[in-house]
């Protein structure tokens, strides 16, 4: 496999300083190529999926390359890190990349294939596709910035794209929603502001790497203070409690496909954002122990929620928060297999939760509702949607064999390597989310699925009629609703597709699980990125115009071809665990 | 670093001040306070720039600081974060009027939804599992169930039919 692929990667290696500000620069040309084509549908829907389609191929043959290689960065503008602002892809940044990319080509499909069918002359569709694309931009900015100013414009790229998706056609409901999630997402940017300025005031720089360096000088209050400052903006974003509430309360209005996009991707960011923090900027730890209570605190916070839900994309939206605290656990862990567990898992839930949530816009559309008490007989009068639903259900619930189990055990197995109180009590509380998980997985297929429709308290109600984006509000008698027809193929071959990643993840686990374990491993090899990024004339930055390699080739497959070095496991004497705790005691 | 503590206390005033507005329940306050907060956020990002008063030019004296120059990047960052935050302002206006045009007060409400699950009567037919053939108060399988369903599991193996 290695030999294969090595021509290919000795072709693209030159290229990398072209290859990784594409993410960035095409999906920006094609908002303003479909914005410009707002008034032909048939060019803003070509120009959408082909560029998708060729980030995708993109994405991934960049996973190859630098997997093969090593982290590769480029210095824009020409100048020498920290003067020039850096990009990088890492394993890490390439892995979301990757899967980003499936997930937003997929909803893309998703979209315009119901968007062809089911759309109205009332649907803002010519809106829709810029600013899709937009947040695309936005996203696999933050996904490579090597720089936290740059993060936060990233941040806002993506944010202001998602404010307008949200509020797309602007109906009541989604107004109320949509003023709420702006103003929530506009306080965590202001305080991800005055994180900026404490970082700027402590170290003079905001280069990752370079603010990394230089933190290790700076007082340890003040630097946890700065931490917990970007944990609280972070956080926000990644919907951790208890600044999770927003989340449940605007996502189900939107339409259900761009609550899969947003529920795949958005929360993923800062998640992401709080792996590079730890990872390189505050490796000490020293809040790792907070970490560990917003972790369970988000867990079992978020998947109460989802019981009590009568709408299946607002208990949907719930177990979004709650598996969030699986990533959370293993970030503060703070092991390489922790680290590499909460890779992993982000993979798995980024996949599974959107293609759960488009499997409700498909509901939606065939049986008019998505909620508990009106739903039924899907099994019999749609068996494709069970099959849809069934799959990725089980995968999230943790079912062996798929990609859930796999990820949940890789974290339980980090924790219990970990030791000490905290780490058990928190693996308990993951085994209990699982099982919750799987609780309400299960009433959705029993009620949804199972049960005559008949049989429902409220299944003679029904929506008038499908519509991709606009909302619709009027309500009609279950049986005088006009027949959809048959569920458009696009639809349901872009969820399949999606499926199909996900039970990929689960065939191929062996190989992901090497990428996210020689991720975290070249994440916790501080030196690596620093060397890559800032190279040697960091003290002295001038003006270099041919983009070079500064890794010393330490980060290369064949340095990280072995598995993750096990650590003694924690179980088994008492004194081991009491010397874990004594020293978790200790501040 | 030195920070100018009057710089410092004007910032914290606006913040808040800010902060006190968003908690309000008028959009039109909460964007103020919003734009409040972020002037106090651009104001702490100048103080990490250096002291007031020197110029960020190269090869400019001033009359205190001589040589001495200010951090032209944390300028740099103010005047990116004023821009987004002038965008967003643009955008939560228009939010605010389309608001207004629905609901004809300045207020946000509360999500119906929440409410409603918030406000739900403990009693079994309310829950999210229930059938309408279960019982409505102990919320247990009643013998009406049996009248779904497809014919050929429901139907007795032998019944009327075979006698």
């Amino acid at each position: 496999m290695t030999e294969t692929l090595t021509p290919f990667v000795d072709t693209l290696l030159p290229l990398m300083p072209f290859l990784i500000p594409l993410p960035v620069i095409l999906p920006a040309v094609a908002a303003a190529l479909a914005l410009l084509a707002a008034r032909r549908p048939r060019t803003q829907r070509i120009i959408a999926l082909t560029t998708l389609l060729v980030l995708g191929v993109l994405a991934a043959s960049m996973i190859i390359v630098v997997d093969m290689e090593g982290i590769q960065t480029v210095q824009l503008g020409g100048w020498d890190a920290p003067v020039g602002i850096t990009l990088v892809a890492d394993r890490l940044s390439t892995v979301m990349l990757t899967v980003s990319s499936v997930v937003l080509f997929c909803v893309m499909w998703y979209a315009i294939s119901q968007g062809v069918r089911d759309g109205g002359k009332d649907e803002p569709v010519a809106v829709f596709l810029p600013t899709y694309m937009l947040l695309s931009m936005g996203v696999n900015m933050s996904f490579l910035a090597g720089d936290l100013f740059n993060l936060y414009v990233g941040f806002e790229v993506f944010l202001v794209a998602s404010y307008v998706l949200l509020t797309l056609g602007a109906s009541p409901s989604r107004v109320r929603a949509g003023v709420s999630y702006v103003m929530v997402s506009m306080v965590s940017s202001m305080v991800f502001l005055f994180a900026l300025a404490g970082v700027y005031a402590a170290v003079g720089t905001v280069n990752l790497a370079q603010i990394g360096i230089r933190m290790e000088d700076v007082p340890t209050g003040t630097r946890a203070a700065i931490f917990g400052t970007l944990l609280v903006a972070f956080g926000i974003k990644a919907a951790v409690f208890p600044l999770d509430a927003w989340l449940p309360d605007s996502y189900p209005t939107a339409p259900s496909l761009v609550t899969a996009v947003f529920a795949g991707l958005l929360t993923k960011v800062g998640v992401y954002s709080i792996i590079r923090m730890r990872s390189v900027v505050f490796t000490d730890g020293s809040l790792d122990g907070l970490l560990m209570w917003v972790a369970l605190a988000t867990m079992i916070v978020g998947i109460l929620g989802a019981m009590a839900q009568n709408d299946i994309k607002r208990l949907l939206s719930f177990t979004l928060v709650s598996h969030i605290g699986y990533m959370i656990f293993g970030i503060a862990l703070g092991s390489a297999q922790g680290l590499s567990g909460a890779i992993f898992y982000a993979v798995h839930h980024i996949l599974v939760q959107t293609a759960l949530f488009l499997v409700v816009g498909l509901i939606e559309r065939q049986a008019g509702t998505s909620s508990l008490r009106r739903l039924g007989s899907l099994a019999y009068t749609a068996p494709v949607i069970a099959l849809l639903y069934f799959i990725p259900a089980v995968n999230l619930g943790g079912i062996p064999p798929f990609s859930g189990f796999l990820g949940k055990i890789i974290l339980l197995e980090a924790g219990a390597n970990v030791g000490g109180f905290m780490s058990w009590l928190l693996i308990g509380g993951a085994v209990v989310t699982s099982l919750l998980t799987l609780y309400v997985m299960v009433l959705v297929w029993s009620k949804g699925f199972w049960r005559d429709r008949s049989d429902a308290p409220e299944g003679n109600v029904a929506m008038a009629r499908p519509a991709p984006l606009a909302e619709v509000t009027d309500e009609v008698e279950f049986v005088e609703r006009d027949d959809v027809g048959r569920m458009p193929v696009g639809m349901v071959a872009s969820t399949a597709t999606l499926i199909a990643a996900s039970l990929a993840v689960t065939v191929l686990a062996g190989p992901i699980a090497g990428v996210t374990g020689r991720a975290a491993e070249s994440a916790q090899d501080i030196s690596i990125y620093r060397t890559a990024v800032l190279g040697t004339t960091a003290d002295n930055p001038g003006r270099t115009l041919d983009q070079q390699r500064l890794d010393d080739g330490s980060d290369t497959l064949r340095n990280r071809d072995h598995l993750l070095p096990e650590p003694q496991p924690a179980v088994g004497t008492a004194a081991t665990g009491q010397t874990a705790e004594n020293e978790e005691a200790q501040p | 670093m030195v920070a100018n503590l009057f710089l410092l206390l004007a910032a914290g005033a606006m913040v808040s001040a800010g902060v006190y507005l968003v908690l309000d329940r008028a959009m039109t306050k909460m964007m103020l306070g919003l734009m409040l907060i972020g002037n106090g956020a651009n104001l702490l990002i100048l103080q990490a720039g250096g002291p007031a008063g020197s110029p960020p030019i190269m090869g400019r004296e001033s009359l205190f600081y001589g040589e001495g120059q200010a951090d032209p990047l944390a300028q740099a960052m103010i005047l990116t974060a004023i821009v987004i935050a002038m965008a967003m302002t643009a955008f939560i206006l228009t939010l605010a009027y389309r608001q207004y045009r629905y609901r004809t007060a300045d207020v946000i409400e509360d999500d119906i939804e929440d409410a409603a699950i918030a406000a739900r009567p403990a009693t079994a037919s309310a829950a999210p599992d229930h059938d309408a053939s279960d019982d409505p108060d102990t919320g247990r399988v009643t013998s009406e169930g049996d009248v779904f369903g497809l014919r050929s599991f429901e139907a007795p193996v032998k019944g009327e039919i075979d006698d």
